[in-house]
């Protein structure tokens, strides 16, 4: 033991100036082991670099003494430094090539540190073709490496002996090639493929890990060490472990990258950047326009809201958005009001979507309204008539069907369609300009429930047909969240006495107020303790999707007054009663419960201090809409999906009913065909009723016929 | 979401509208420190707030060393007091899938229900109905469960697999990147696995069994039960739940800053197949 130990001292000294040329060429090998094994040569020199490698941390001072053998042995010895590429890469390539060099690949694999030669060296003198399965079987079946420190463990010795008598070994090197190659030859065909095993594809992966090229600096973990330990062994520090971390850093430092300029350039147009790009306008809006005289004006007419004092509101009622994403949405609302004639906005609130999200302002116009929707209307209605045309020509029995009248939509600024909204996706994005809403969308948007999913052009796909494209939906879920949950307290709002005159005598229910300027307030405890201070200040939806009644018969017997056949149709609806619905500014204390659950939450915001706490309403029915109101100030926000709560499941809509078919009567039904005795007998008749001149011509071509 | 990192997290999640009044953001950051010291458990989660009519539940988790073994779930309705709620048992969410509706925020509030009931006298065999009382707590239990088995997640890596069992904090965790941030398979139900077991062995040569032993997200059903979303300009990536809508989870790309929170009424969206 010890003539080894001083043996190995010396030899490194010496073998450090020697081995550098090989090193060189072991590392190219090391780094990729494949052309290796594929050549024809590999049988021999495989065998050579293989038991070497298993007497690995011995490896370098055996390869010393072996200095006779020169070019044999080093290479062998360098390998020793690389144990963990040998089992990754081997022995799967062994198994996939193969025949001759599988098993003593994976022998040489699984026992890169264990094996000693001289074992193998003297089984083969003794008796090679029974040695060798011992060693295979022990390898092939258990792979595990507590098995093969065991196996180090009892080789150790033997070894030891193996370097004082090392020259002898050497000689016997190629018999003991020979011998091992063909001792595998017979075992391979006994032991067919049973090693692709989970530690394969373990290593495998790691290897594959490993080689993994990090995008930054061009370099994988395996070279790097690779790199390293063959520094280290060039150089042989005294202190390897102590300085490694240093040594990582050189050796990352010597690594000379080119940069390859490859044709396109580097263009890294992230969303991010498109988006921050985007809001940064929003942010340099206040100079560009901040030097300008108009300033008093736009304070003067201020027409935007202030989104962050009903944003602190809301945040003490635990509702809202964050304050940066808040900020941003007031940002955008000013860039809004600045290029739109606008009277009057609020931020309405969010509908989440799918992919994105909605965020929502409500506006009133000052005096230019767009006249998209005209046109709009023109186009339908001229559809209509070509079809009608169309169908004049046939004599045929046309379709009695008559599609239900519509009912047309609300104009502008009143009902349904008071408020015109606007929607972005993103505070920065552009604002899209939601189309006004007709009852028949109304309508159907109670029978459907669906997700946003936050592109406007989506085609809504329902049982009952929705018509129109998400942008349609939209509002219809708007105004149907609007007329529910927009709540004032009591007194903020009055009726503006002479508009309400007016339209006293078209209709009974007063659909506009003003604010009451004599408003005091409203004790908070009040608005927390009694819903009935609070009211709604948006019209309440009728079933038929208007605020205001239509009456859809009145018109038809006006416009169709000349037809007489369907007078009997109008006589049937003539009692469908007028719809009515809360009034305006009814108060909440009035609301329909959903199936014994109150639709209103009321609550201090805080009951630590409820000085100065707000009340807080939280609406059961559309969860997300929410509401304020500190005594003096009041808003209204909704975030949520869109959706409306019930404690059922959604059903949907029944079927319409079947049609019932034509009754079958007297103007259906038909005769039989004439007998022969009913025509001879209705002959007779004739014959009777004829001139006696004229009866024999009849009959004479009667006969020819029945021939 | 972290009790530790309360407020960032709260800011995080602060795009679908669901916060905390800042009274409450206060009184959570105090009791939930007493709460870790109280339990001793290694970490306090801030689990959401479940909406009762009348009040709200404060719900918080707490969790061991292991993080997948069983937590502890813990309520208040002041975020001062909090009560130890008993583990859930299959027994009590059989019970509890009767109780339709919204909680009422009152803990002993006791639902009731009309059952048919055979029952056996003599050779006759008759119906009878009777009326099965069901308190709110051991509803509030088995929905808690129900939605921390089917939507509370985590990013993959986040967690990872000691050599001896139990699982930890991945210190390493980095953060997803971009590309695997927009991947519902980048996300894990944050439970024991229940689905790994049935994967094929294909399926499984490519999982790394530090990493990957737990259910990925990308085989939840129905198929789009996840709204997966860029926020603030790709900075954040945002998760939604439509099994259960309330749920939000929230992760920074590259950092280390993710959680979920569930603020909702406490139902399950069964119409999902009609809205998608």
């Amino acid at each position: 033991m010890e003539d080894s130990t001083s043996q190995k001292q010396e030899k490194e000294n010496q073998g450090s100036g020697e081995e550098e040329r090989p090193w060189g060429e072991i590392t190219a090998a090391s780094q990729d082991p494949k052309p290796g094994l594929s050549e024809p040569l590999e049988s021999e020199q495989g065998p050579e670099t293989g038991p070497q490698s298993r007497s690995s941390p011995r490896g370098s001072p055996q390869s010393r003494d072996s200095t006779p053998l020169g070019d044999l042995t080093e290479p062998g010895a360098t390998s020793s430094p690389w144990p963990p590429e040998e089992p990754s890469s081997t022995p799967p390539l062994a198994l996939s090539r193969q025949g001759l060099e599988a098993p003593w690949q994976s022998h040489k694999a699984t026992s890169v540190i264990a094996e000693a030669e001289t074992p193998h060296s003297d089984h083969l003198k003794q008796s090679p073709d029974e040695a060798e399965p011992t060693h295979q079987t022990r390898q092939a079946t258990g792979n595990t490496f507590p098995r093969f420190q065991q196996t180090n463990g009892h080789l150790y010795e033997p070894r030891d002996m193996s370097c004082n008598n090392s020259k002898q070994k050497e000689l016997r090197f190629d018999i003991f090639q020979e011998g091992d190659s063909n001792s595998n030859c017979d075992l391979d065909e006994a032991e067919p493929e049973e090693a692709p095993s989970v530690l394969e594809i373990a290593t495998q992966n790691a290897k594959a890990y490993l080689l993994k090229t990090s995008s930054k600096s061009g370099l994988n973990l395996y070279d790097h060490l690779s790199n390293m330990l063959t520094k280290i062994l060039d150089e042989q520090p005294e202190n390897a472990v102590d300085i490694i971390e240093n040594i990582s850093q050189d050796v990352k430092m010597a690594h000379f990258s080119k940069k390859l300029d490859t044709l396109h350039n580097e263009n890294e147009m992230l969303p991010t950047y498109e988006i921050a790009e985007k809001q940064k306008a929003l942010f340099l809006q206040g100079h560009l326009e901040g030097a300008d005289q108009d300033l008093e004006d736009e304070i003067a007419e201020n027409s935007l809201p202030n989104v962050m004092e009903s944003a602190f509101y809301f945040e003490q009622a635990g509702v809202g958005l964050g304050t940066d994403e808040t900020y941003r949405i007031f940002l955008a609302l000013k860039q809004l009001t600045d290029t739109h004639p606008i009277q009057r906005c609020r931020f309405w609130g969010k509908i989440l979507g799918l992919e994105m999200n909605y965020i929502i302002a409500e506006v009133e116009f000052r005096e230019g309204e767009d006249e998209e929707e005209v046109e709009e209307e023109d186009v339908t209605e001229e559809r209509d008539n070509g079809e009608s045309e169309g169908e004049e020509d046939d004599e045929l029995p046309r379709s009695f069907y008559k599609a239900p009248q519509a009912t047309p939509k609300e104009e502008s600024r009143t009902g349904a369609n008071k408020y015109v909204y606007f929607v972005c996706n993103e505070p920065g994005r552009p604002w899209v300009k939601l189309p006004s809403v007709t009852p028949a969308q109304i309508v159907i948007a109670r029978q459907i429930k669906k997700f946003f999913t936050g592109r406007l052009g989506t085609p809504i796909i329902s049982y009952p047909p929705f018509p129109g494209n998400e942008s349609n939906y939209l509002r219809a879920q708007i105004a149907r969240i609007s007329a529910g949950t927009h709540v004032s307290p009591l007194g903020f709002y009055q009726f503006s006495e002479e508009e309400g005159e007016e339209e006293e005598e078209v209709e009974s229910g007063r659909d506009s107020f003003e604010e009451n300027p004599d408003f005091e307030g409203i004790q908070v405890v009040d608005l927390v303790e009694s819903l009935s201070n609070w009211v709604h200040h948006v019209q309440h939806i009728l079933p038929q999707g208007r605020c205001n009644w239509f009456n859809p018969i009145q018109k038809s017997e006006e416009e169709e007054e000349d037809d007489d056949e369907e007078k009997e149709e109008e006589k049937e609806p003539d009692y469908i009663e007028q719809e009515v619905g809360p009034p305006l500014l009814t108060p909440l204390s009035e609301d329909l419960e959903i199936q014994s659950i109150p639709p209103w939450t009321t609550r201090l915001c805080s009951n630590l201090i409820p000085q100065y706490a707000i009340a807080v309403l939280r609406s059961n029915l559309w969860p997300g809409a929410y509401a304020f109101c500190n005594g003096k100030k009041f808003e209204n926000l909704y975030i949520g999906w869109g959706h409306k709560y019930s404690p059922d499941n959604y059903t949907p809509p029944v079927l319409p009913p079947v049609c019932q078919e034509y009754p079958s009567g007297p103007d259906l039904t038909e005769m039989d065909d004439p007998s022969v005795e009913e025509e001879q007998a209705f002959r007779a008749a004739q014959a009777a009723a004829v001139s006696p001149a004229e009866e024999n011509e009849d009959t004479d071509e009667d006969e020819d016929d029945y021939d | 979401m972290d009790a530790e990192s309360l407020l960032l997290s709260l800011e995080l999640a602060s795009g679908s509208g669901q916060g905390l009044s800042p009274d409450r953001r206060a009184s959570l950051l105090t009791s939930l420190l007493l709460v870790k010291r109280d339990y001793r458990y290694s970490r306090v989660l801030f689990w959401g707030r479940i909406l009762g009519l009348v009040t709200d539940y404060y719900i918080a988790q707490g969790l061991s060393e292991d993080h997948l073994a069983p937590r502890k779930t813990l309520y208040s309705l002041n975020c001062m007091e909090w009560s130890l709620l008993p583990p859930a048992t299959e027994e009590m969410v059989e019970q509890t899938s009767v109780v339709k509706g919204r909680f009422m925020g009152d803990p002993s509030h006791e639902y009731e229900h009309l059952e048919l009931q055979k029952v056996n006298e003599g050779d006759k065999v008759f119906e009878e109905e009777v009326v099965v009382r069901i308190k709110e707590e051991t509803r509030l239990v088995s929905i808690i469960d129900q939605i921390d088995k089917a939507v509370a997640i985590i990013p993959r890596g986040a967690l990872f697999k000691t050599p001896f069992g139990p699982i930890h904090v991945n210190r390493t965790f980095e953060g997803l990147s971009m590309s695997e941030a927009k991947k519902l398979s980048s996300y894990f139900h944050f439970r024991e696995p229940t689905e790994l077991k049935n994967k094929t062995l294909l399926e499984k040569a490519d999982l790394d069994p530090s990493l990957d032993f737990m259910d990925s997200l990308e085989n939840d059903i129905p198929k789009g039960s996840w709204s997966i979303q860029m926020e603030r300009g790709n900075a954040l990536v945002v998760l939604r739940s439509l099994l259960w809508p309330g749920l939000t989870f929230y992760h920074t790309p590259g950092t280390k800053n993710c959680g979920f929170i569930y603020v909702g009424t406490g139902e399950k969206n069964m119409d999902l197949p009609f809205m998608l």
